[in-house]
């Protein structure tokens, strides 16, 4: 295995759905290339940041718009269910 | 404290007609819905729309959801579905597909990496500083938008390369191309800033092997 067939196989290596097969002569391939080793090591913890990563927070106001429209949606859709009348928070 | 409810037992609450359930739902993956949508939209105010939709839509078709997938994956696809339209008018494109699915990707070779370094600080010690956060942001944005779709479906939201292809209308040979070259433009950017130049390797080294 040459770098290049490495680099074609870095999404299935990495997402672990590479053939067993494969995946010894991947694993074999870095063991001798340093710079592959590094390259997946890179592309994991790339990875790992953007997954970890905390999500952004709704603009206040915006939240409030929003669940205040959902409860105006569900009422007019469900108009005979008492639990629909949800309290205003 | 009383274990919290699974989101499958929300679901099927709501669809039994409790607002509260629904509302619970919201609170989950309100965050996780703008977050993508403000990503694919890059701008608050479409974001905001957008999420709004996501959360109206899925009300208005939670009764036919058949929980094949989980309620977050579900979600995720509405809300991508609402993004995409939002570019798609901002084109002025309203009735044509964002990218004709059917054509292979005019892509050359994979790009080769360049900067190749080990980083010094690990992702753990790196994601809660704010201003990492606004690099990752800004290495997201530099991305061509069909390669930042597939990367915040499949690497950010966690849906599968199908599910992912099935959100864009692409081909799962498709998303796997552009999720290569996502990955790979990415941890380039990144371990320009975060590597260690002292430990860097030789690209000439690499591309010789």
């Amino acid at each position: 295995m040459k770098c290049e067939d490495l680099l074609a196989l870095l999404n299935e290596y990495v997402d672990g759905t590479v053939d067993p097969a494969i995946c010894d002569e991947f694993e074999k391939h870095m063991a001798g290339c340093n710079p592959c080793q590094v390259v997946v090591d890179n592309i994991r913890k790339t990875i790992t940041l953007y997954k970890e990563g905390k999500p952004y927070e709704l603009p206040i106001p915006f939240r409030d718009r929003l669940h205040a429209a959902l409860r105006e949606h569900w009422k007019a859709s469900h108009p005979c269910d008492q639990k629909a009348n949800g309290e205003p928070r | 404290m009383s274990e919290p409810i699974n989101d499958a037992e929300l679901v099927r609450q709501a669809k039994a007609g409790e607002l509260a359930a629904f509302e619970e739902l919201t609170r989950r993956y309100e965050r996780q819905v703008y977050s993508l949508a403000f990503r694919i939209v890059r701008q608050e105010h479409d974001a905001e729309d957008v999420t709004q939709e996501a959360f109206l839509s899925a009300m208005e078709y939670l009764a036919g959801f058949r929980e094949e997938a989980r309620f977050s994956t579900w979600l995720m696809r509405i809300a991508t579905h609402a993004a995409l339209k939002v570019l798609r008018k901002r084109r002025g494109l309203d009735t044509v597909s964002l990218e004709a699915s059917t054509e292979p990707d005019p892509e050359g070779a994979i790009p080769h990496p360049e900067y190749i370094a080990d980083w010094r600080q690990s992702p753990e010690e790196l994601v809660h500083r704010n201003e990492i956060r606004r690099l990752l942001e800004e290495a997201l944005d530099r991305l061509d938008e069909k390669h930042r779709l597939v990367f915040l479906l499949r690497d950010v939201e966690g849906l599968s390369v199908r599910e992912t292809a099935e959100a864009l209308g692409l081909s799962e040979v498709n998303v796997k191309v552009r999720l290569l070259r996502a990955r790979l433009q990415l941890r380039e950017r990144l371990t320009r800033v975060f590597g260690d130049p002292a430990r860097a390797l030789a690209h000439g080294h690499h591309i010789e092997r």
